[in-house]
């Protein structure tokens, strides 16, 4: 198999029944799986966004914008791969607690701005927001503390008017 | 006014200029039934709707307006599923209407429920459930647009019972407005202006012609670019009658079946001009080595066919028939006579051939006989295999839409029910259903339409008691173990014509292979079998196997 890279790619689309379906399928036809995927509607009811992130071979990629192009409720394919935007995630990540390490976690914590959303007796639940290396870094360092449950969103990316962020 | 929703599909299907139409009846679509009774419109009775869909397209194929096709929900519908596919890989426009459970009960496992438009997606341009029958008549004009439009292709809707029996207020929308669907018909300026630069100063120029110049009847500005550049010129299976391949510069079809002269020269040329056609594994060999010399201009209405499977140096994208017409008006011929001297002479020294004898029918002998008996005149429907490649090869074809094949998806059981469609869109015009014994029975059932109707269909059933093509493929490469591939019992063709009101003639002799055939033109009411006896392990040259390039091209029976 070819050296595959990561690709974000942001679908414009018809808010319609079954949209979604034709865009996964186009990836899955091709035994691609899919890194993360989110989608909602945009400030028009009619219009949804969904955010892509996969990782393929180029000239697939590229053929795969293309059929995507073709799908009639497809509004428009940009590809946030390599141009500026801001790309963000949310994870909420649920840690044991033991009262020996609580200082620690929460120092971690407040460093990567994470907020607390759940506290019990024996778990603590974060939710993290960011751009997505940052929420990779903090699941990693929370490794060690024993995670119970994590998920994350899916990202989201947004094409910046400036290009010097 | 109010209508039905049943009324308003008929309506609409009327407002569309709908003559004839396809299907099979079921349950949920007896609403719509109820209203074809008495309706001004051609409804044909398929005895299966896999015979249904072909039909549709075949006559699609035939005559370029779209085929109509009505079925009922789940099995009714799944059963269209290789006819869609066949349409959509060919770019057939289609529209299919198929019944589904009332609404409140998709979902809930029903009786003859299937995910209809989850099934079809792949298989389809696009489709729809509708889900209001306020929605309807939008629906079905925007289905119309969709496909028939840009690349056509098959679209399906997806209607349930209780849709079709509830009213509202039907207004049929004059004109189409989808935001995200805008096909680009007219070819960017500066992308011709490079192509007309390029193509002047090639040396070794050839143009290799698809189906695109055929959906789009792009035949007749195919042929002034000919005239003006004499530029020689190859098409795919799906192009053939697009350039008289009886004119010298043809060089006929190309690809693993292809002449010896179409691929060499393709294989030596400095420029391939691509119009209308997407570079398939069957024309390409293996792509690598497909054309090591050439620059290429591709002309196609799919920009997702562009520099697909070869890069290419000038794309244009934009309607066949639109690109030609602005490229003839500043077109310059180059200087490229050695070219076509040479060209020529590969043509001359190596013609298409086969071995003809006396004592057997060689299958290609049957082709040319009907193209001699016929003048060319005819229109062939092929099924898939050794009979489809010989019926392109030994047949001359100069009128496009007289060639009628599933190219791209190969569906064998395709042939008889598309020549049944294209004679209902040509009651005149001569049709031949070239088949073999294999495929004549994926769809026999269909004989009876041609029997009812009093289509004089002939079918020429190139009998060799063999899987034929996959049996050649097991001789040259898996060590001849013709696993599964002898067909060793199969029905008496004659008697079961005759069964069906048909009539059957068995020819097995050489000398009977003229007066079977023109007996059988001779009719004008009633379909006639022909089962031709031919030599049981005759194979399909030349042929470039698969996955291998132009140079491996094996002529002729290694002895």
């Amino acid at each position: 198999m070819n050296h595959l890279n990561q690709y974000v790619l942001s679908v414009k689309v018809e808010n319609k029944t079954g949209v979604l379906a034709r865009v996964v399928g186009l990836f899955s036809a091709r035994g691609y799986s899919i890194d993360s995927l989110s989608v909602s509607k945009t400030q028009h009811d009619d219009v949804s966004v969904i955010t892509i992130v996969v990782k393929g071979d180029d000239r697939v990629i590229e053929q795969v914008k293309k059929q995507l192009n073709k799908l009639i409720d497809i509004i428009k394919v940009t590809d946030h791969t390599t141009v500026s935007s801001a790309q963000r995630e949310i994870a909420m990540i649920k840690l044991q607690l033991s009262p020996v390490k609580r200082v620690e976690i929460f120092q971690i914590a407040q460093t990567f701005n994470a907020e607390i959303i759940d506290l019990s007796q024996k778990t603590i639940t974060f939710q993290i927001v960011g751009p997505p290396n940052k929420v990779e870094n903090f699941i990693d360092i929370m490794r060690p503390y024993g995670i119970k449950e994590l998920i994350r969103s899916g990202r989201i990316s947004f094409l910046r008017e400036s290009h010097n962020l | 006014m109010k209508m039905k929703g049943a009324r308003i599909i008929v309506e609409s299907l009327l407002k569309e200029g709908v003559e004839h139409m396809f299907g099979y009846p079921g349950g949920v679509v007896i609403p719509i039934f109820h209203e074809l009774f008495d309706a001004p419109l051609n409804f044909v009775l398929s005895r299966h709707e896999q015979g249904a869909i072909h039909a549709a397209d075949g006559y699609a194929r035939a005559c370029g307006k779209p085929g109509i096709v009505l079925a009922t929900s789940g099995p009714g519908a799944t059963n269209l599923i290789t006819g869609l596919a066949t349409a959509y890989m060919d770019s057939i426009p289609l529209v299919v209407l198929t019944g589904q459970v009332s609404t409140e009960m998709i979902g809930n496992d029903a009786f003859q429920e299937a995910d209809v438009t989850g099934i079809t997606r792949p298989v389809t341009k696009h489709n729809y459930l509708v889900q209001d029958v306020r929605d309807l008549a939008k629906t079905i004009k925007e289905a119309f647009y969709i496909a028939t439009t840009g690349r056509p292709g098959p679209v399906l809707i997806d209607i349930p019972v209780n849709i079709s029996n509830a009213e509202t207020e039907y207004i049929y929308p004059e004109t189409v407005e989808i935001r995200s669907y805008k096909p680009n018909y007219k070819g960017h300026p500066v992308q011709i202006t490079k192509a007309v630069e390029m193509i002047a100063a090639s040396k070794k120029p050839v143009v290799y012609a698809g189906g695109g110049i055929i959906l789009s009847e792009a035949s007749k500005e195919l042929q002034e670019f000919i005239r003006k550049t004499g530029i020689p010129i190859t098409t795919t299976l799906l192009g053939m009658g697009a350039y008289p391949e009886t004119d010298e510069l043809s060089l006929e079809m190309l690809g693993m079946h292809g002449t010896y002269y179409a691929n060499h020269a393709v294989h030596e040329s400095d420029l391939l001009i691509a119009i209308g056609a997407r570079f398939d594994d069957r024309v390409t060999g293996k792509i690598t080595e497909f054309i090591p010399h050439a620059k290429v201009i591709h002309i196609d209405i799919d920009p997702a066919s562009v520099s697909k499977n070869v890069v290419v140096d000038i794309p244009i994208v934009g309607d066949c028939k639109t690109v030609l017409k602005d490229l003839n008006k500043k077109v310059i011929a180059p200087d490229i006579d050695e070219w076509v001297k040479h060209v020529k002479a590969m043509k001359k020294d190596n013609p298409l051939f086969y071995e003809d004898v006396e004592d057997v029918i060689k299958p290609q002998y049957v082709i040319e006989r009907i193209y001699e008996l016929t003048k060319g005149d005819s229109i062939i429907a092929t099924e898939v295999g050794q009979n489809q490649m010989w019926a392109a090869q030994f047949y001359k074809y100069t009128q496009p839409r007289t060639f009628i094949s599933s190219g791209g998806l190969g569906t064998m059981g395709f042939g008889l029910p598309a020549a049944i469609g294209a004679q209902i869109a040509y009651p005149d015009k001569q049709v031949f259903n070239i088949a073999g014994d294999g495929s004549i029975q994926m769809n026999i059932q269909e004989l009876i339409v041609a029997v009812q109707l009093r289509l004089p269909v002939v079918i020429a059933i190139l009998n060799n008691g063999f899987l034929g093509m996959v049996r050649q493929w097991q001789q040259l490469f898996y060590d001849k173990r013709y696993s599964s591939t002898c067909l060793e019992c199969s029905p008496d063709f004659v008697k079961l014509a005759e069964a069906y009101g048909a009539i059957g003639i068995r020819v097995e002799k050489k000398s009977d292979v003229d007066a079977a055939i023109k007996e059988a033109i001779s009719q004008t009411q009633i379909p006639v079998v022909i089962d031709f006896r031919v030599d049981r392990e005759e194979n399909v040259y030349p042929m470039v196997p698969a996955g291998k390039s132009v140079k491996d091209i094996i002529m002729r029976e290694l002895a």
